[in-house]
């Protein structure tokens, strides 16, 4: 066998090093993309009936469908909502517990607590926390402001609201672990020169511990994007998406269309847009706001 | 596999023998013919008391029949195991024997999923009609029984006795008709100021109200299907009659909480005395006796034109994929199932209906009927039970009459335009299906 130019072999070295990757990511990843693309042309293959090549059937079925535009628009509250919410929650909580308070290790345990559970669980707590009459929000609001039972994952008005809270709760915790590391990170000696500066609190958190926080955010912003889009397991189990497709989000509403209603072609339809969606959301994150995030 | 044709074994098929066949050599003295194993998904979500008597009746089964055996799988909720059966079967890889709720036949049989039990080896005709006509709605088209009843309860209404003492009507009586729930509802009903601190009467509408709804619009004498399973009748007058009754209840009366009212923590409203009436499943019936803390009572829902409530819940069904061999002894397990006896104890120890007349004949179930009489309000219902919702692409229609029913009780549509607007979502479905 013949000695390899060292160019070639090391090229060669580099597609093994990277195959393993490559394999899982074309098995997992392109595959079921490129493959959920193509099934969104094609007819519901039912028992013996095959799947046939329709065109953009599916995708016109989509745009006439009602609940689709519900979703969809539930979709855009829902992550608008919780994306933000739960990032300045998590870095307030982080500000907190990163203070010398009496009983941080409490507090941070307090706070980490609900990522550690499980959604399904998470979701069978909350049913009871929304009880109307006796559930704990509805006691506490009636302790503090007097106000009567309110049927809140019961009402079109709340419910989604109701399944915004729970995410926020859900998630803030985890994205506080983030904060608490990157500002445990920051150097003491930029706020020692703060403080001969004579700079304010809030002049040093904004001009100091802000901007030295910007690549976590930006980390845990791609986190929250994506989360906003995929948690979803308590809708699911609390409301399935009701009432009245109240709380109905895009994903929500695949997993109804693809496996209770089996119509693979309209939910491969839908899954593309998702999958449009959240491309273009990665793309903007990484283009705009890439270069504005200072990582040294 | 479908082929009867075919003879020569599949890849699957060898490979399945040959394991069998190691097996055998194994343990010649065990398996001294190779033991024909099914598959049964068994919907539930969590281990318990229900697990144990499944894995019981699998291992009595196994005792009595030599050569077959059954591995029950458990797989969450009703919804849950349809949705794994079936993806397991696009993998080729369906159970043998399944549990799955009687509205499901259609979907099973535009999937091609399974077998009518006319035509196994080991079921016979006189087995198939021993069951109640009620159950059997469900579980037979087109000449063929689908499903044979096993799991199955209905819609009943619990009382809380205490509180009816209290407020003066006599303890031992529960509304029998539609004006009479609305009149006992008002006394039970208790308010402070502007707040309700106790429902006369709950009804579930969470998830699916198509199912206590049915129980409306069969007092109002109308079904929402015909048996073909193609044609629903959401439009007509007596069903936006019978959501208008539902929807009164709360917004005229005050005696029913407003907006939807969930499934999961009804009984729990129940136990904590937040209402005094409620619908739910017989299902329920082991749970209140072992939550309520004062005296209740089980009753059939108060009459309207005529008394009525839908069946609900599980039926078994077998798989197009089992081979003959698996066939037979699913056959074989679905006779063991549903025997007097054993349909006589599984009543007792859940609370489901016993699927046959013979089962209430037993000495077993008289005997507990007499100590706790609750037990025979479902049986006695049955005869004016009609089959649950069920037609071609049921999951979809469903849900075009459960958003316009969620629509109605939020007060975002009335009652007569909801149920138009569900009956146009269900015809626009149902079209493919009507041209036979």
């Amino acid at each position: 066998m013949p000695r390899l130019r060292p160019a070639t072999r090391t090229t060669l070295v580099a597609w093994l090093l990277l195959s393993p990757a490559l394999v899982l990511l074309a098995l997992f990843t392109h595959y079921p993309a490129i493959a959920t693309v193509w099934r969104s042309f094609h007819s519901t293959p039912r028992g013996a009936r095959p799947a046939v090549f329709v065109g953009l059937e599916n995708y016109e079925a989509m745009v006439a469908d009602p609940i689709f535009w519900t979703s969809l628009a539930n979709t855009g509250i829902y992550a608008a909502a919780t994306v933000p919410l739960s990032m300045a929650l998590a870095l307030a909580m982080a500000l907190l517990v990163n203070a010398a308070i009496p009983g941080r290790g409490l507090a941070r345990l307090a706070f980490f607590t609900p990522t550690v559970l499980p959604m399904i669980a998470v979701a069978n707590l909350w049913l009871f926390f929304f009880t109307p009459g006796y559930g704990l929000i509805d006691r506490a609001t009636s302790a503090l402001f007097g106000w009567g039972p309110t049927n809140w994952i019961g009402d079109p008005q709340t419910a989604l609201g109701a399944m915004i809270a729970i995410a926020i709760w859900k998630e803030a915790g985890f994205f506080m672990i983030f904060y608490l590391a990157a500002l445990q990170a920051i150097p003491p000696t930029l706020y020692d020169a703060a403080r001969v500066e004579g700079a304010s609190r809030w002049t040093t958190f904004r001009r100091v511990t802000l901007p030295l926080l910007g690549p976590t955010s930006l980390f845990i912003l791609v986190n929250a994007v994506i989360n906003g889009f995929r948690l979803v397991d308590h809708i699911i189990v609390m409301t399935r998406g009701g009432p009245d497709n109240a709380t109905q989000l895009l994903l929500t509403y695949i997993y109804e269309v693809g496996f209770r209603f089996w119509d693979t072609a309209t939910a491969s339809a839908l899954t593309v847009v998702l999958l449009v969606m959240l491309g273009l959301l990665a793309l903007i994150q990484f283009a705009a706001l890439e270069r504005r995030t200072h990582y040294r | 596999m479908t082929n009867p044709r075919t003879l020569t074994p599949n890849r699957r098929q060898t490979l399945a023998g040959l394991a069998a066949a190691g097996a055998a050599l194994a343990a010649p003295a065990v398996h001294a013919q190779g033991a024909t194993e099914i598959t049964f998904n068994y919907p539930i979500a969590v281990g318990g008391p229900i697990t144990k008597i499944i894995d019981g009746y699998c291992e009595d089964f196994a005792k009595a029949n030599p050569g077959f055996r059954v591995k029950p799988v458990y797989t969450g909720s009703y919804q849950d195991t349809l949705t794994k059966t079936l993806t397991a079967m696009k993998g080729g890889d369906a159970p043998s024997l399944a549990c799955l709720l009687s509205v499901d036949m259609f979907t099973l049989i535009t999937e091609d999923a399974i077998v009518a039990w006319d035509d196994l080896p080991g079921s016979d005709k006189g087995w198939l009609d021993s069951f109640y006509p009620a159950f059997l709605e469900n579980s037979r088209t087109g000449g063929k029984t689908w499903g044979v009843p096993f799991q199955r309860s209905t819609v009943v209404l619990y009382w809380n006795k205490d509180l009816f003492r209290e407020v003066g009507l006599n303890p031992d009586v529960a509304p029998a008709s539609w004006d009479e729930q609305v009149a006992f509802a008002q006394k039970l009903t208790k308010r402070e100021g502007e707040q309700t601190t106790r429902w006369g009467l709950q009804i579930p509408s969470s998830g699916f109200p198509y199912w206590l709804f049915q129980g409306f619009t069969t007092q109002n004498d109308v079904r929402l299907m015909n048996p073909e399973g193609n044609q629903v009748v959401f439009g007509d007058p007596r069903v936006a009659e019978a959501l208008k009754y539902w929807v009164d209840l709360s917004v005229v009366h005050k005696v029913h909480p407003p907006g939807i009212v969930e499934w999961g923590t009804t009984p729990r409203d129940f136990f904590e005395r937040k209402t005094a009436m409620m619908w739910t499943t017989t299902g329920n019936l082991t749970n209140v006796r072992r939550n309520a803390s004062f005296p209740f009572g089980v009753a059939m829902l108060p009459a309207g034109k005529r008394r009525g409530s839908p069946t609900g819940g599980g039926n078994l069904y077998v798989f197009k994929q089992a081979n003959p061999a698996q066939r037979e002894a699913a056959a074989r397990f679905a006779r063991f199932l549903t025997t007097p006896e054993r349909a006589a104890q599984w009543c007792i120890d859940t609370g489901y209906v016993a699927v046959s007349p013979a089962a209430f004949e037993t000495p077993a179930l008289k005997a507990y009927a007499a100590e706790f009489p609750p037990a025979l309000v479902a049986r006695d219902q049955l005869p004016h039970a009609v089959a649950e919702l069920s037609t071609y692409d049921n999951q979809r229609v469903t849900k075009a009459l459960n958003d316009g029913l969620q629509a109605a009780l939020t007060g975002r549509k009335q009652p007569a335009a909801a149920m138009g607007d569900s009956q146009a979502e269900a015809e626009r479905l149902l079209r493919p299906f009507k041209r036979g």
